[in-house]
């Protein structure tokens, strides 16, 4: 994960903040400077960043929340994540089949809930808009509206998330050759402004998942259901875990059994089901 | 069914726990004839594996009788007698398809936790914690086999289940730790380690034309087998190690030199003690004392080759000293598919009886007393083998 940042900052306070800011901040050092103690230097270190934050029109506590209050400038209906915030994420991972078929698979967006973990639908409205719901923090679900911007077949896909959304983001996919006859190389890079700006991100990281790992899991379930059609599981398995030891605990899936007649005459086997 | 659950350091019980079912379509469930307890499971009872839950149930080293297949497996059948390697593997992917079969990218559901710790995600195991899926272990009456299409090999009437269990895991670790040795005609080979792994690392090195095997432990009772097995054999506490061994040797030291201790190194000499002080306040988290004799030891422009498991990091390591020697070093888990069928059919063929390396048999229901016994008894007992009925 990475926290995006730059070196010429933007502004991100409204005029009349500003305004009050500078103001505010200037009195505020003046008169803690006259005060020769600790409390009123601190208070003309805080009076001097106000009045910093006022001529600039740069909060740097905001940058950290993902707020911006100043009205977004040129472009912006086309930029899903505003200039300066939000979280990067890129991963990456090699898949033993072809370009084009790891292209097709992606590309019907109805397939992503079965390897992305956190996505429970994705409607699709009309040729490249749809519609996503995830699951959210704390229970909760997030929903968005996203276009497909750019494409270009067996290659990439870029889509971007709509104004309205819960969450704002955009992301590409690439689909590359790998080397030797590998298969496919698929290379994801995400952008996005979870809802407490990057602060929230790295709570959530320390607290949950990091949403790197996330990605990574995602993308190897697809290589699993794409080289093996499954995704081999432990749910439902034994243990002497005291909750798992109740009978019926486990997947809805039905796994098929191949039948008796499938099977050329043996032995009985010495395994009685009904013993059981 | 009973099986063996892991609580905590020196904690395991058999408890009552529910029977296994078929959970992918590859999947196979298999009745448990014969399981064994393995020298790296005493890692997890010493708790130096992270990751297990209380509960988790153990075991790796498997063989019974096919009683359910899933829809995808063609090539076993209910009431056939199989030994299953301990590693999963999927047989699709560019690691399976390239031989390195314990580098599976599909068989472990944490790939992305084993990914954070190791830098990168390996073959599911049996029985071996959450890094390494967390899959249910064979130290039961049932187990669930995944990719059943893939592991389990059949076993040849006339081969007795006590012959043919060491094919999961220790049979083929040892031959391939031998292997990688890359033995010429004429080679010496050195072993650290006589437990079961070293024991069938002493007879493979012969059966690749070693001329002559020198073995290093510290129990009578290891090292008469290896005897035995035609070794020559030395005291790690008796003799300084690397000047014997280049005594022994004429001087060159041994062509190859095989760690099979891994992690829970013994020894008294001071980078010995260095280990267990920095150990024991988590300053380091392997004790490489007989991984660092094999690089002093071995002949210059040969080969250390590490079957041994090691899980951290490791000080004090003589880097120099193997850049000087140009040393290779061969490592990590077993193939274990790979080996199988061609160590059955010696099996086979009579070369050589696994059997040998028994020294204890019970019921799963001693189990606790096993690992008991195996931890702390290693002159007495050399390989724990129980029968889950």
């Amino acid at each position: 994960m990475q926290i995006i940042t730059h070196r010429k900052h933007a502004v991100n306070i409204t005029q009349a903040e500003r305004i009050a800011s500078a103001i505010g901040g200037g009195l505020l050092a003046v008169f803690g400077l006259q005060r020769r103690s600790p409390a009123g230097i601190a208070m003309g270190l805080i009076g001097a960043d106000l009045l910093r934050r006022g001529i600039t029109g740069h909060s740097y506590a905001y940058e950290a929340m993902g707020i911006r209050t100043a009205p977004r400038g040129q472009g912006s209906e086309t930029t899903s994540v505003p200039y300066e915030l939000g979280v990067r994420v890129d991963r990456a991972i090699t898949i033993a089949r072809p370009r084009n078929e790891v292209y097709q698979f992606w590309r019907s967006v109805t397939n992503l809930p079965h390897f992305m973990k956190n996505l429970v639908s994705v409607t699709v409205y009309d040729g490249d808009r749809s519609h996503w719901v995830a699951k959210g923090p704390a229970g909760r679900t997030v929903e968005w509206d996203a276009v497909i911007h750019n494409e270009r077949p067996n290659e990439l896909i870029a889509w971007r998330s709509l104004p309205g959304s819960d969450v704002d983001h955009a992301g590409s996919v690439w689909f590359k050759d790998a080397p030797g006859g590998r298969g496919t190389e698929v290379s994801v890079e995400l952008q996005y402004n979870p809802p407490a700006g990057a602060i929230g991100a790295i709570f959530a990281s320390l607290w949950g998942k990091e949403p790197g790992q996330e990605i990574q899991e995602d993308l190897h379930r697809l290589k699993e259901l794409l080289e093996l059609g499954e995704v081999l599981t432990v749910e439902g398995q034994p243990s002497g875990r005291r909750s798992q030891n109740r009978r019926g605990f486990g997947r809805d899936m039905e796994v098929q059994r191949a039948s008796e007649e499938s099977f050329p005459a043996s032995d009985a086997p010495s395994y009685n089901p009904v013993a059981l | 069914m009973k099986a063996v659950c892991w609580h905590g350091t020196h904690d395991v019980r058999v408890e009552n726990v529910s029977e296994p079912r078929l959970l992918n379509h590859r999947d196979a469930l298999v009745k448990i004839t014969l399981t064994a307890i393995c020298g790296s499971d005493l890692h997890l009872y010493d708790g130096y594996i992270p990751s297990m839950h209380k509960g988790d149930i153990l075991g790796h080293e498997f063989m019974g009788e096919v009683i359910e297949v899933g829809r995808d497996v063609q090539n076993l059948k209910k009431g056939d007698r199989v030994v299953v390697p301990f590693t999963i593997c999927c047989g699709r992917c560019y690691f399976c398809k390239s031989g390195l079969w314990s580098l599976c990218d599909n068989s472990n559901p944490n790939s992305a936790l084993c990914e954070k710790t190791f830098g990168c995600s390996s073959a599911g195991l049996f029985g071996y914690s959450h890094l390494f899926g967390g899959f249910a272990g064979g130290q039961a009456q049932y187990v669930r086999v995944p990719f059943a299409d893939v592991g389990p090999i059949k076993v040849p009437d006339g081969v007795r289940d006590e012959q043919a269990l060491f094919l999961s895991d220790i049979f083929p670790t040892g031959y391939m730790a031998a292997e990688n040795c890359n033995i010429q005609p004429g080679d010496v080979v050195a072993v650290w380690g006589c437990g079961p792994v070293g024991q069938f690392a002493i007879r493979s090195a012969f059966m690749l034309g070693a001329s002559r095997v020198i073995a290093l432990d510290h129990y009578p009772a290891r090292l008469d087998m290896a005897r035995r097995g035609q070794a020559d054999t030395l005291d790690y506490e008796d003799v300084d190690v690397v000047e014997k061994l280049k005594e022994m040797t004429g001087g060159r030291g041994p062509d190859a030199c095989i760690d099979a201790v891994g992690m829970e190194a013994h020894g008294t000499t001071v980078d010995a003690l260095y280990d267990r002080a920095m150990q024991a306040v988590h300053l380091e988290s392997d004790r490489p004392h007989a991984l660092r004799q094999a690089v002093q030891a071995c002949r210059k422009g040969g080969t250390v080759s590490v079957p041994g498991v090691y899980g951290g990091f490791i000080d004090r390591f003589p880097i120099g000293a193997a850049f000087a020697k140009g040393l290779t070093f061969k490592m990590g888990q077993t193939h274990v598919p790979r080996y199988m069928n061609r160590l059955m059919q010696h099996i086979q063929a009579g070369d050589i009886d696994p059997s040998f390396v028994i020294t204890h048999r019970m019921k799963i229901d001693d189990a606790a007393d096993g690992y008991h016994t195996f931890r702390y008894d290693p002159d007495e007992c050399i390989k724990v083998v129980m029968k889950p009925s």
